[in-house]
């Protein structure tokens, strides 16, 4: 039984944090998984640095992984941390900012020592005054100690019993929040097979932690969070990469195609390539090519010989595959490229969320080289775009450009799972009749080509990256590739008949249209509900269809007194609406620090403009 | 299959061939075309890849498929149309600049996956369609458009490359030698595996007579060692000379003359799959030694699309997962059997509800 201390809330939000090598994301995935089974809502956001390993004790390498969770649905994995498990001095510091006021701090009291204090350069005793942290709940623990006692007569040596701390915090915050052990007891004992000491030990830290919370109740508080109203049906927690690989395996399922991948790894898009290679029991062809150019060129390869082809990448990748997204634009090939965005530019910031490559997505390539470009707005709608943008390059031979980030890749939601009768049809554009097979020949309504390959007999045609008249002739004649380019512009902008109306979330008019694209949905949603519950006439137009726009945006903008559009770059998509609808005035809220936005920031960027 | 009875018209496609008249590309083409008609498949399945140069053209004058790709990386695209179809006959066609300079990586590790496709090198030491600078081949101090006080850089040697990256297949050629072309074209297109065949090409108009040393008729005999598994490696007017092994070497001696017999001549070896030999064959140039052709290297390895498919099947049979219904239901999964009023991401609607 536990005693009177128990705090109910409708949402939480919790960070671990520690050394990248204490294992935080796999303590924090852990707590996620198990509090998403519950039936509560939840989302996460990992967020650690570039270095696998950076000195050890230093601000620069703490690992942190925070996930909200909540009996209500819960749209972002919060601004501010109510609990803060923190392994080391260095993850004080690094997360005072992130904490909510009066929050809980459970720290490894045994690693608050001279030593790491100074690698963390504190310059006191007491780092918690020196972050302004003093009015917070703390709770020393001595993870480390308690560890080492418990795991006295298992014979390891101090490296691997002080590797299973992580697990200690992990039992310890499961009391905290009512969560049974039993699916991460499970999960250590699948991982570790065939270590049963491993198993044995990291099971015992475990349930040490548990119990110390269960034991020390005086000290500890203890929260109840109800699970979420959501809607009925079969969930499952994912990820935007695994969502974004697993929506590739539903278009080549529906389309009946074989799902060709080429890709070179590079942080944060690297998982959709690992996702993808797990499943040759699905008969996915994964080929890890020598550079990002490979990449994209061997798929268009497998896109002439007739499968889904795709390619996947980060902000830098997407700059060398340049020349060869133009070779698929020129061949009217259809391809699916993924740009897991990450800060920018040149190596600029690898594991951190940005949305800057949306200008590089739409016009990075030589020539007038239009592709469709699409944006997924949360981890779990990855799986729906990666589907959308594969039916839309097969239906009308056409790249197509899905752009997520780092913030959706890796952060999880619980989702709920479609069945692949509830999925619409893919239609691929394969040419039926030799006789009348040219190989530039178009549908009068769409534009799109017809698509033949390798292996079908009197359908032997030649393409390539030079100007093809209709019959697939290179030619060079003016006129002609004035036509070609104006067809592949109106082919792309075609498109717009697959795409839906866009809908406010709000009212159809009013004072503030808050405009947003991509990633940053979930932020975005929960500011517009918060400031309506305020009284304020805020409603909100999100965009996963960059281009071609839904073809209501200019009706939608026109109903509203102010369009603020907010964006985490210095404004790109403002200046893409002010080329495409040069007559409504659009505010930006931009940022650019590499972290999603804010609740708190996006509600006072508002209340700045309604002042205004 | 072997009753398709083509012929190199069969090969031909309508469009006007461009290259300058006298160029070694038609003879290479009219070589690629006869070994095609020859090989009993159907025309269909032929998929001809190429970069960008001169040679790079060569789909365009082909009746089968055919991609004029981008600059360097043909041999990537073609991995992607023999990943996708291993039932097809792929075949690469690129120059030095292309595979050597800009497409060097993807020609490296195109050798080292020994993916089945069949590179045909075209290899004239210049870059043609630029209109003449130096390329990754062209000798040390050779005079360009873009070198005009010479190079100061040595050239590859694309047989030592293939080596360098464990190459399975390595066959050279001349471009007005239609018949050792096919020869070796139909051994690059038996050969499981990535066969490169570099054939020496004559640019008329940038490089002209840049091989002659080699292709001279009135030294040829002297100048070129056609090689024959299984033979003894003899060269000369009379067959009079061959290649010895001598200290670690490799060693040009007249049969009969200081103690030199027949038996120490050595006998050719493609199949070995020690490569020091053969890379002591690619190396040999004039003066010292005749340049040699044919196949040099042919041995078997594991290829990439056939291991590709073969480990798909294995896992599948013994899979669990079988179509995406499963996998989206497999693992962890929980029911929410209560429908209380709030409902999930409700704004905007989802697409596709």
């Amino acid at each position: 039984m536990k005693d009177a201390k128990v705090i109910e809330l409708d949402e939480v939000a919790i960070r671990f944090s520690g050394d990248s090598g204490d294992g935080m994301q796999l303590t924090g995935t852990l707590f996620s998984d198990a509090t998403a089974l519950l039936g509560n809502d939840i989302s996460t956001f990992p967020d650690y640095p570039s270095e696998i390993r950076a000195p050890q004790g230093t601000v620069g390498g703490v690992s942190g992984f925070q996930v909200q969770f909540g009996q209500k649905q819960i749209n972002t994995p919060g601004d501010y941390a109510h609990v803060l498990i923190a392994m080391n001095p260095a993850a004080v510091k690094a997360n005072a900012k992130f904490m909510k006021p009066g929050g809980t701090i459970i720290y490894d009291s045994d690693a608050f020592n001279e030593k790491n204090l100074n690698k963390a350069n504190f310059k006191t005793d007491d780092p918690f005054a020196e972050c302004n942290l003093d009015d917070y709940f703390k709770i020393p623990v001595p993870i480390s100690s308690l560890t080492k006692e418990g795991l006295k007569d298992f014979g390891l040596d101090n490296k691997s019993v002080l590797r299973s701390k992580n697990m200690f915090a992990l039992g310890l915050v499961c009391w905290m929040f009512n969560r049974p052990l039993d699916y991460i007891e499970e999960f250590i004992k699948n991982k570790f097979a065939k270590k049963p000491v491993v198993v044995e030990s990291n099971v015992k830290v475990l349930h040490d932690g548990y119990n110390y919370g269960m034991n020390m109740q005086h000290m500890t508080p203890s929260y109840l969070v109800n699970p979420a109203n959501i809607e009925k049906g079969t969930y499952r927690n994912i990820n935007g990469n695994h969502a974004t690989a697993w929506g590739l395996l539903a278009a080549a399922e529906k389309s009946g195609l074989e799902l060709f991948l080429g890709s070179y790894p590079i942080t944060p898009a690297t998982d959709i390539l690992s996702a993808l290679s797990e499943r040759k029991d699905l008969g996915v062809k994964t080929f890890q090519a020598e550079d990002e150019i490979a990449g994209i060129t061997s798929a268009i390869g497998a896109s002439f010989a007739g499968d889904l082809a795709v390619t996947t990448t980060s902000g830098p990748g997407l700059a060398l595959k340049s020349e060869a997204i133009g070779l698929a634009v020129m061949a009217e090939l259809p391809l699916v490229i993924v740009n897991v965005q990450r800060g920018g530019p040149s190596t600029g910031l690898p594991t951190k969320t940005e949305q800057s490559d949306l200008m590089q997505a739409l016009y990075g390539r030589n020539g007038e080289s239009p592709v469709v470009v699409l944006a997924a707005s949360t981890p779990s709608d990855c799986f729906w775009y990666a589907f959308k943008a594969a039916k839309i390059a097969l239906e009308r031979m056409v790249p197509v450009l899905l752009l997520t980030d780092g913030f959706l890749g890796n952060g999880s939601e619980p989702w709920r799972i479609p069945k692949m009768s509830e999925l619409p049809s893919i239609t691929p554009r394969v040419a039926k009749d030799a006789g009348s097979f040219q190989a530039y020949k178009r549908d009068s309504e769409n534009l799109a080509r017809e698509w033949a390959f390798p292996g079908m007999a009197g359908f032997e045609h030649r393409i390539g990256g030079l100007e093809k008249n209709e019959t697939g002739t290179v030619s060079h004649d003016p006129d002609n590739h004035q036509k070609n380019t104006e067809i592949r512009e109106e082919k792309v902008e075609r498109v717009v008949d697959m795409v839906p109306d866009l809908e406010t979330c709000g009212d159809d008019e009013g004072d503030v249209l808050v405009v947003a694209w991509g990633g940053t949905y979930g932020h975005m949603i929960s500011t517009v509900r918060e400031l309506r519950k305020e009284g304020k006439n805020v409603s909100l137009a999100h965009f996963n269809y960059i281009k071609p726009l839904p073809k209501n945006t200019a009706d939608v903008f026109s109903k509203f007194k102010k369009i603020i559009v907010c964006e985490l770059n210095l404004g790109q998509f403002a200046s893409y609406l002010r080329d495409k609808m040069p007559q409504f005035e659009y505010h930006q809220y931009n940022k650019v620090k590499g972290l999603p936005f804010t609740v708190n920031e996006l509600k006072q960027s508002v209340y700045k403009l309604l002042e205004d | 299959m072997t009753d398709l009875k083509y012929t190199i018209k069969d090969f031909k496609s309508e469009n006007e061939v461009r290259w300058c008249p006298g160029c070694g590309d038609y003879a290479i083409m009219n070589a690629v075309q006869r070994t095609m008609a020859g090989m009993g498949i159907p025309r269909e399945k032929f998929a001809v890849i190429s970069g960008i140069g001169c040679s790079s053209r060569f789909p365009y004058y082909m009746s089968t498929f055919g991609f004029h790709t981008i600059h360097g990386r043909a041999a990537a695209v073609a991995s992607g149309v023999k990943a996708a179809n291993p039932d097809l006959s792929v075949w690469v066609i690129t120059g030095d600049g292309d595979a050597m300079a800009i497409g060097g990586n993807h020609f490296i590790h195109l050798i080292r996956r020994n993916m089945d496709l069949n590179l045909v090198l075209f290899n004239n030491r210049i870059y043609g369609l630029t209109k003449g600078q130096y390329s990754p081949t062209s000798d040390r101090g050779v005079k360009t458009k873009t070198s005009p006080f010479g190079t100061v850089e040595d050239p590859f040697v694309p047989g030592q490359l293939v080596i360098g990256a464990r190459g399975t297949f390595f066959a050279r050629s001349i471009d007005s030698n239609i018949k050792l072309s096919q020869e070796v074209f139909d051994g690059a297109a038996k050969h499981k595996g990535t066969s490169v065949v570099e054939v020496l090409q004559n640019c008329v108009i940038f490089n002209n007579g840049i091989h002659n040393a080699i292709t001279d008729p009135n030294h040829r005999a002297d100048r070129q060692l056609i090689l024959e598994h299984g033979k003894p490696m003899l060269f000369g007017e009379e067959n009079e000379k061959g290649i010895i092994f001598e200290k670690g070497k490799l060693k040009v001696a007249k049969v009969g003359e200081n103690g030199v017999t027949t038996d120490d001549v050595l006998v050719h070896d493609a199949n070995e799959p020690d490569p020091t030999i053969h890379m002591a064959l690619i190396n040999m140039q004039l003066p010292d030694f005749p340049v040699a052709f044919g196949v040099i290297r042919s041995v078997s390895a594991p290829v990439y699309d056939v291991e590709m498919a073969a480990q798909i099947k294995t896992v599948q049979q013994t899979r669990k997962i079988k179509n995406v219904d499963e996998l989206l239901n497999s693992g962890n999964t929980w029911e929410v059997t209560t429908e209380n009023g709030s409902t999930g991401k409700d704004c905007p609607k989802f697409e596709f509800k």
